[in-house]
């Protein structure tokens, strides 16, 4: 008989791969069976896999990083064998600021419109009355995301700026109240906000850092060790439902399932926009697309790179204002277990990279890098600043980047 | 389904003994909540405060600085009340949290993560112990009721249900009341199955067939 996996979620169209290997019979054809829990807030999708209560959860990736870690609570060790998908998310402002710092409609240059955004900011500032973005989670990449591109363009997160924690499926209200003048989310959110014309759309994140590490499958450290034949299956369903979510022959099928009341509970038509790369910016106006903005698949987007856990340890020493430490940034480094990607998926046609760390942001046009069956291209992966990461210098990247806060 | 409630976070506290427990209750359903605050109500030294709203949730406990906030595992405002102690560690105050679906071994993993233990700073446990247990009964015997509500919900939907089926037997069929109810006990005992569910897969199938 089947084993069953529990998998906790949050309403996001990034959940899509659990809940497509579910409904289209991946899971049960490799022998899982999977029963799946909706919540609304990241702390619960949390508890619930530390409390036993699921096996594994759709994760936003630093959380996994910061609880392995002991951030804000007792240290408990996550592993994340898969990456559930790259990028996916945006953000969206205010109207009236969304006029200031772009053309209505477009998506801007990320350095064109933070140089503006730079100038409402010190508006406000000067006003008594800072901006305030809204993020998912103090540990999420949406987080992290918005400040690098912050940073980047002169704007000092905490000190210029305020940001809060708003759980997705309340963005659009915030906005609407003037919680918040901004938020950084993923979809469908941002174009719920668009919808009720509370929000514009300025950026995709995928501007700031073209493969970002969005989502992550994550387990117990214990849990991945008793139940590996059955994670190693469950990573090859999720395979199978990627292969199957990115064929956009597929993607009217797939939004109607992810719009189900047990779903997403919502409206098919946004969610098949933002599943086939596609955003309406600003009510009234065109549907722009945007190729990338979501990755699920394509490139071996679910291989847990090492590196990418590492960029998010540096993150979390810059925001938290914490002191590098070698031995947390490995304990990091430990969490994405390419090891059990690879073993899962060996002797399947899907491209097993050779090394497990790369440089982010180093690739500028196609490559092709070595896989254990041939070699596969790589697009661009830059930062959006030309920064590169080399993780064999972790440390003067985190001093780089402090010069700049 | 059992409650628990576990002590997520420990830190500062500084009123003495005498002073009254501060109490907030978050919960967006009012009349759990109440439910819990009437259990509290009977308790010493107590001030409970109720919170519904979502909206201005961190300023209201800004105000009432209660000594410990009770919050459901499933509020949707946990990750926003997390984030506020994490950054004012001096409004840092415990929170009890109710868990649905507690078994042992879940006990046991919250444990090891370290949730769980009466461990508040400067709170005695004498003092917290009855709290918690008042609001655990408390919990319990509201989800016991809701469980009854649902329950007896789910019993009115089926009977609906099998009255449609035995009404489209006896128009479909011109069989007569009694012999229409058993003809779908007899198909619910051959297949193993409850008779509610015949009946739904009747009036599904009517319903393809272009029935009302």
């Amino acid at each position: 008989m089947a084993e069953e996996l529990t998998i906790g979620f949050l309403p996001l169209v990034d959940a899509c791969l659990p809940i497509l290997a579910r409904e289209h019979g991946f899971a049960e054809e490799e022998g899982v069976s999977l029963r799946l829990v909706r919540d609304v807030s990241w702390a619960t999708v949390l508890d619930r896999l530390l409390y036993g209560h699921s096996d594994a959860a759709h994760l936003v990736a630093p959380l996994a990083i910061a609880t392995t870690l002991g951030r804000g609570r007792p240290a408990q060790p996550l592993s994340v064998p898969f990456v559930l998908g790259l990028n996916g998310n945006a953000i969206t402002l205010a109207p009236g600021i969304a006029r200031q710092v772009c053309t209505p409609g477009k998506l801007g240059d990320p350095a064109t419109v933070g140089a503006k955004l730079a100038e409402v900011v010190r508006e406000r500032s000067a006003a008594g009355r800072p901006l305030r973005f809204g993020v998912v989670h103090r540990y999420s990449s949406h987080n992290y995301m918005l400040r690098y591109w912050l940073a980047a363009c002169g704007i000092r997160p905490d000190r210029d700026v305020e940001t809060v924690t708003v759980p997705p499926p309340f963005c659009a209200d915030a906005l609407e109240t003037g919680e918040v003048d901004g938020i950084c989310v993923g979809e469908p959110w941002n174009s719920v906000a668009v919808e009720r014309g509370v929000g514009e759309i300025v950026l995709a994140t995928a501007q700031i850092w073209r493969r970002g590490v969005e989502k992550v499958l994550a387990l117990r450290e214990p849990v991945l060790a008793e139940k590996r034949a059955a994670v190693e299956r469950l990573i090859r369903a999720l395979c199978r439902a990627g292969r199957h979510f990115v064929d956009p022959a597929n993607a009217e099928a797939n939004a109607a399932i992810l719009a189900r009341a047990d779903y997403l509970d919502g409206d098919p038509v946004l969610i098949r926009r933002a599943i086939s790369d596609r955003l309406l910016l600003a009510r009234g106006g065109e549907v722009v697309r945007f190729p990338d903005f979501m990755f699920q698949y394509r490139e071996a987007a679910n291989f847990p790179w090492v590196s990418q856990a590492e960029w998010l340890y540096t993150q979390m020493v810059r925001w938290d204002r914490l002191a590098f430490d070698p031995a947390d940034a490995a304990r990091a480094a430990l969490v994405f277990r390419p090891d059990v990607y690879r073993s899962a998926l060996i002797g399947t046609d899907e491209p097993l990279p050779g090394a497990s760390s790369k440089v982010e942001g180093s690739l500028h046009q196609k490559t092709a890098v070595g896989t254990q069956q041939g070699h596969m291209i790589l697009e661009s992966n830059r930062f959006f600043d030309g920064r590169t990461f080399d993780p064999a210098h972790l440390a003067d990247y985190v001093a780089a980047l402090a010069q700049d806060d | 389904m059992a409650a628990l409630a576990h002590i997520l976070l420990a830190k500062t506290l500084c009123r003495t003994a005498q002073q009254a427990m501060r109490i907030a209750i978050v919960d967006e359903s009012a009349a759990r909540a109440s439910v819990i605050q009437e259990g509290l109500a009977l308790l010493d030294d107590c001030e409970v405060f109720v919170l519904t709203e979502r909206r201005g949730l961190v300023a209201r406990i800004g105000e009432i600085a209660p000594d410990i906030v009770l919050i459901d595992l499933g509020n949707p405002s946990r990750d926003v009340l997390e984030e506020y102690f994490a950054v004012s560690r001096v409004l840092a105050r415990p929170i009890a949290m109710f868990v649905d679906e507690s078994d042992d071994e879940a006990i046991a993993a919250s444990i090891d993560a370290g949730v769980s233990a009466y461990v508040v700073d400067g709170l005695a446990a004498n003092r917290i112990k009855p709290l918690i247990d008042v609001a655990v009964r408390r919990f319990n015997a509201f989800a016991r009721l809701q469980a009854d509500l649902a329950e007896a919900r789910g019993q009115l939907a089926e009977r609906e249900t099998i009255d449609r089926a035995k009404r489209i037997l006896m128009d479909s069929r011109s069989l007569p009341e009694p012999k229409a109810y058993a003809e779908m006990r007899k198909a619910a005992m051959d297949q193993g199955r409850k008779i509610a569910e015949i009946a739904n897969a009747i009036v599904t199938a009517h319903k393809l067939m272009g029935g009302k």
